[in-house]
């Protein structure tokens, strides 16, 4: 309590961050003064025994891990303040646990073997969802960029339902599948196939025409000018929109999941709110942006592998 | 491809009137007849009952203003556009789609930037890409433009120029009859253009076909044509041979002479 006051009569002049520095060591240090705030807040993420006085190649070293690190720089002091926040009784644990208690119930539940089959099921119906949807926006956006039949036929009754939230078919859903799979299924395929189907479409459409002129001229046959020239072309904003398909899959999974589900991380996390254990509730979201992550690590690693092309991804 | 044209006997009018340097007998470049071409764009009529003749392994040079019609006369020639009146004759046979015997080179280079440089010369084989032969030749033809070492590079690593050099060898893989050159040169820089300007030139001594230039540069087109024609009011308002042994050297006073000639020509029809 006494620390409270003190954290928050801080001067102005004191940082935040080294008041509460100041705590954890238990007494000021002569680090708190460090003039680069980098190399401070490096050296209490990365190396926890720092000397006031490092030696030149021991500090280039600090910088060199902090500068590959920098990313992940504001999640840990995110982490950090959060845990001392709760640790001293600043935020109660009922409303928000401390990362360590969300870590113990992460480690109870997978002991269990609740956790994992939770994420085995949260993560097949995004799949499935992902590619049923996404893969009849795909095709449908590449037929209507390629065929004015169809796209005559499809476009304006796409465009129509595509000003519809999917997420207020809900009810409707419910009523149609109960909270079967199929209604899952239905929702995040509905979700994700806006994304791929306008962004393929976008991009068979700007596909330079000069470049098609050219292989016409060379005598390309449609099939050889589609895998050649239309595809490649089209390809980078194909995957704009599956990034995009990617966020509106798993926003679409959680709400499904808690409003119309008896398994995965969205049901695990209504359980746990029934019986006020937030710190299984905090866990699901972590969970859920760790998959986000993951989701968007995978997408980097396509576009660097189906991409090189692009001056971005040239060394 | 060069086997299957070769026993095809020319037109004894295809060699009437061709007056550059001498060149071998069984061309395979093509001679081109157009009569009569009409092209419109609205209510503007850019080509007006046009006649042309190229005969086969000619180096034409087609100069004019800015909107004369010359890079529209070369898509119709190219199998790019539809006329709206007249015929092309390739030889003595008429054509309805150019696009088999003739190819053309863009203002811009227009590489397919996801292949590498070997494969975008690849472009020009047609079927026969993925063979063997069809291979050794793609690289044998990057070879001639100076870009070996660049093969499996992609097309953005290379300078405006390059780019060029990819695109010429990417139609001369492909044996044209015709090689149709839309103001190829039109981007690049006054060396590099020179320097493209004498690779054309081995490269259409040593293939035999024939070249329409379209530029609006007259001494690029004294330097490489046998023949310049002026287009006016959509049609040929000038016609002149250019018999100027080659290499040709931009100093002669021969050179000089002709290219204000043909400037002067062009500034009084402003």
């Amino acid at each position: 309590m006494e620390w409270k006051v003190e954290f928050l009569g801080a001067p102005a002049n004191k940082p935040l961050w080294s008041a509460y520095q100041k705590d954890l060591r238990g007494a000021p240090s002569q680090e708190s003064r460090a003039k680069n705030r980098m190399t401070r807040v490096a050296s209490v993420d990365f190396d926890s025994s720092t000397d006031a006085v490092a030696a030149p190649s021991r500090r280039r070293a600090v910088v060199a891990v902090a500068s590959g690190a920098s990313k992940w720089l504001v999640p840990a002091l995110v982490v950090a303040l959060w845990q001392g926040a709760s640790r001293f009784g600043l935020i109660s644990d009922t409303l928000l646990p401390a990362p360590t208690s969300v870590l113990a119930a992460g480690w109870r539940l997978a002991r269990s073997g609740e956790l994992a089959a939770n994420i085995e099921i949260s993560f097949l119906r995004a799949i499935a969802g992902l590619v049923v949807g996404g893969g009849i926006g795909l095709a449908l956006g590449l037929a209507n960029g390629l065929s004015k039949l169809s796209e005559d036929l499809t476009d304006s009754t796409l465009q129509m339902i595509r000003n519809v939230p999917h997420l207020a078919l809900i009810p409707l859903v419910i009523v149609w599948f109960g909270i079967d799979e199929g209604a899952k299924l239905f929702l995040v395929a509905l979700g994700v196939f806006f994304p791929l189907y306008i962004n393929t479409l976008h991009g068979v459409r700007s596909v330079d025409p000069q470049l098609i002129e050219m292989a016409r001229s060379y005598e390309m046959s449609n099939r050889a000018l589609f895998w050649r020239v239309i595809l490649p072309g089209a390809l980078p904003s194909i995957f704009v929109g599956f990034r995009y398909a990617l966020g509106v899959m798993w926003l679409t999974l959680i709400v499904a999941e808690t409003i119309a589900a008896q398994s995965g991380i969205g049901y695990m996390a209504m359980q746990a709110r029934e019986f006020m254990m937030t710190d299984v509730v905090v866990l699901s979201i972590l969970i859920y942006a760790l998959l986000g992550k993951f989701a968007d690590v995978i997408t980097r690693f396509l576009e660097r592998v189906c991409l090189p092309w692009r001056p971005a991804y040239q060394k | 491809m060069m086997t299957r044209f070769a026993g095809s006997a020319l037109p004894a009018e295809a060699l009437a009137g061709f007056e550059g340097a001498p060149r071998g007998e069984a061309s395979p470049g093509a001679a081109v007849t157009a009569r009569g071409l009409v092209k419109r764009y609205g209510d503007k009529i850019v080509l007006n009952a046009l006649d042309l003749h190229a005969p086969a392994g000619q180096f034409l040079a087609v100069v004019g203003r800015s909107g004369c019609g010359k890079s529209t006369l070369l898509r119709l020639l190219a199998g790019l556009d539809e006329a709206d009146g007249g015929r092309i004759f390739f030889g003595d046979r008429e054509v309805n789609d150019a696009r088999r015997l003739a190819r053309v080179m863009f203002q811009e280079a227009r590489l397919l930037p996801w292949a590498s440089v070997l494969a975008n010369v690849e472009v020009g084989l047609g079927r026969e890409r993925g063979s063997a032969p069809g291979r050794g030749r793609a690289v044998e033809t990057l070879e001639s433009v100076g870009l070996a070492d660049r093969a499996s590079d992609w097309p953005s690593a290379l300078s405006g120029g390059q780019r060029q050099r990819v695109a010429l060898a990417r139609a001369l893989v492909s044996q044209p009859r015709l090689l149709a050159l839309d103001e190829p040169l039109g981007a690049l820089d006054a060396l590099t253009r020179i320097e493209m300007q004498q690779l054309l030139e081995s490269a259409w001594r040593r293939e035999l076909f024939t070249a329409i230039l379209v530029t609006h540069d007259v001494a690029e087109a004294v330097a490489l044509a046998d023949r310049i024609v002026l287009l006016e009011d959509g049609g040929v308002a000038l016609d002149v041979a250019i018999n100027l042994p080659r290499p040709r050297r931009r100093g002669a006073a021969e050179f000089g002479a002709l290219v204000d000639r043909i400037l002067g020509r062009l500034l009084r029809s402003a």
